[in-house]
């Protein structure tokens, strides 16, 4: 099964769960409304609690062209894969801060991100924290099965953009030009064995309301096909990276929000993440709305919490590497510039003063068979 | 209020005797300070704990120190197995939170549906069976099974702990048709476990004479958790008061207080 079918049809044909999100985007619904009735859910199946997560970035190499993305294969930024000694440095830091769930977070480049070195980061790192999940290159059912008994318990894989012709477009060089395969991916990995799974869309490639319901319409196929896997969706809005490129279809905060509440009225039990690439006041403000989970103290480049893996930087040059100059700077550069700087411990503070408990560990890997 | 005490009998589940039938989970509240106050109140001597927010290595770690916040000199800490999606998964988790210093009994529940959290029967039975042999006092989460139910007893499990309706629904005794025959039909203790949104849903419960009730959402994310356990707790208190002095049975006519046949008596 796939759900590539379901997605071409999408615009003649919706369930519906579907007809009724649209009607939840669309601006005849009382946004204060629809909040108060997302708020309440929210609380009903999550209570008054937030899961707290850090991405921990092993490595900005990247064979893909993704016009959007920093670490895109063409943009001569400094690149660095981190050792497994500077991954652990990095985890070591994370898990003081209080983290017991870490996002591993690495570029396509299977030369540097073997499923190999994956593999052994994921068995060195759970054991300093009990959640460990990942977000890399799409893989074959086969090749993620190692890393679930290495001790991985979720995959998240963002679609980038439902538009197909969008998709080509921003993706020209690499795997992930394949659309379908990456449409795939959270199949592959929940019959390999994850017991969470993430999906997302980046917000700003094409037209908001589009690529809001063909998120919906795949997370309710999931919810049907995984239907033992925790489902999570994420909502990033394209930020300022390396590269330049500018969101051709923005979406506005008021349009942000009402697209939180309306996946959450539609979808009460299915966790949604906000990340440290939206500014501290409206995380705040949407704290109470219905998210469930949040980054905090974030960095979105390799060794960026530590320091770690400065002296094997290097620049590349149309995929070539070439050696940095002092002047070129110390640190690998970032995915994207990160908005909410607060610490992790700012963060706690402030979900605890909003009334809600900041949960770091809510797994334990002796649940994995 | 009234001088009249309300004092119910004791119950009792494999050999240790609570006064309280109301049991309360942990999750959901807004911090554990808060969820310490809100146990103090309802006067519950039993409390469950997911053994996947706790540090169970044995360890005292701060970002998973829930255990920190529950006396077990007053309080029976049950463990839970939440989390757990089959039988392997759950007596390990068992076997581990045991080994870690937690009593020996056990809150069996197997859901492999993260949505709507429904437990799995087969693999539950079949952790049921294990815990059981090892000496575990196992009280398992069911749907409103009478067959399970009675499997589950006959493999010696300490209660039945049936829902109501699905965890954190708040939609009271859906399955009501079903637990009156499981009530009808245990030699254990029923425990209404799950989807018991108000108070009238509890007094409901004890009433229709399941012998205890589990709470955690509902009070949890009340706007004053501390005054809605309060309120659950009488409840509990009043529904099983009305057992046991038996409710008057219902009726589809009025019952006129001087009979209409009365002049032939006459």
């Amino acid at each position: 099964m796939s759900f590539l079918p379901l997605l071409e049809q999408l615009p003649v044909r919706q369930s519906a769960l579907q007809m009724r999100f649209l009607s939840l985007l669309s601006e005849e619904k009382d946004l204060e409304e629809l909040a108060a009735e997302a708020q309440s859910l929210t609380r009903q199946n999550f209570g008054k609690t937030m899961r707290l997560f850090a991405p921990l970035y092993v490595s900005n190499e990247c064979i893909n062209i993704c016009k959007y993305c920093g670490f895109s294969r063409d943009n001569p930024i400094l690149r660095v894969t981190l050792t497994l000694e500077h991954v652990l440095q990095e985890a070591r830091y994370l898990a003081q801060q209080g983290f017991r769930n870490i996002l591993l977070v690495a570029g396509e480049h299977p030369r540097f991100v073997s499923e190999g070195y994956l593999a052994e980061c994921i068995r060195q790192l759970i054991q300093l924290v009990p959640s460990v999940s990942l977000e890399v290159g799409p893989m074959e059912e086969a090749e993620y099965r190692p890393l679930v008994q290495a001790g991985a318990e979720g995959l998240v894989v963002y679609q980038e953009t439902y538009h197909q012709s969008i998709y080509a477009e921003m993706h020209t060089a690499g795997p992930k030009k394949d659309f379908a395969w990456r449409l795939d991916c959270p199949e592959r990995a929940y019959r390999a064995g994850f017991r969470r799974l993430g999906i997302g869309a980046l917000f700003g490639l094409a037209p908001w309301e589009k690529e809001a319901l063909s998120l919906a319409a795949h997370a309710e196929y999931l919810l049907k096909t995984c239907w033992k896997s925790s489902l999570t969706l994420s909502l990033p809005r394209l930020r300022p990276a390396a590269g330049e490129f500018q969101p051709k279809y923005p979406l506005t905060d008021r349009e942000f929000t009402r697209l939180i509440c309306a996946l959450r009225v539609c979808f009460p039990q299915v966790g949604l993440v906000l990340s440290t690439r939206e500014p501290a006041a409206l995380r705040d403000g949407l704290i109470p709305v219905g998210i469930t989970m949040m980054s905090a103290g974030a960095h979105t480049e390799p060794g960026g919490y530590t320091g770690v893996g400065t002296e094997s930087l290097h620049r590349t040059e149309k995929g070539k590497a070439v050696a940095v100059t002092a002047s070129e700077g110390q640190f690998a550069t970032a995915q994207f510039e990160i908005s909410d700087e607060r610490s992790a411990g700012e963060i706690a503070q402030k979900l605890r003063q909003l009334g809600y408990d900041p949960v770091w560990k809510d797994w334990d890997p002796v649940l994995r068979s | 209020m009234s001088a009249v005490s309300l004092k119910t009998e004791s119950w009792t589940i494999a050999g240790r005797t609570f006064q309280s039938r109301m049991l309360l989970g942990t999750g959901k509240f807004s911090s554990s300070e808060m969820m310490r106050s809100s146990l103090e109140a309802s006067g519950s001597e039993i409390v469950t704990v997911a053994l996947r927010r706790a540090d169970l290595s044995g360890g005292d770690d701060p970002s998973a120190d829930i255990l920190k916040y529950l006396d077990p000199q007053k309080y029976l800490l049950l463990p839970n197995t939440s989390g757990a999606m089959n039988a392997d998964e759950a007596v390990r988790l068992a076997r581990l939170g045991h080994a870690a210093g937690l009593p020996n009994w056990v809150k069996l529940e197997i859901h492999p549906d993260p949505r709507y959290l429904l437990p799995d029967p087969i693999e539950t039975l079949k952790a049921a069976e294990i815990l059981v042999k090892e000496g575990f006092v196992v009280l398992p989460y069911i749907n409103a099974d009478p067959v399970l139910a009675r499997r589950l007893q006959d493999v010696g499990t300490a209660t039945v702990m049936p829902l109501g309706a699905p965890i954190g629904s708040n939609r009271g005794l859906e399955t009501r048709s079903q637990l009156e025959i499981i009530i009808e039909q245990a030699s254990v203790p029923v425990i209404i476990d799950a989807g018991l949104g108000a108070p009238s849903h509890a007094a409901s419960a004890l009433e229709m004479g399941a012998d205890g009730v589990l709470i955690n959402t509902a009070i949890a994310i009340a706007s004053d958790p501390v005054r809605m356990a309060v309120a659950f707790a009488r409840a509990v208190e009043a529904g099983r008061a009305a057992f046991e002095l038996g409710l008057s049975p219902s009726r589809r006519f009025a019952s006129p207080t001087s009979p209409l046949t009365g002049f032939l008596n006459s």
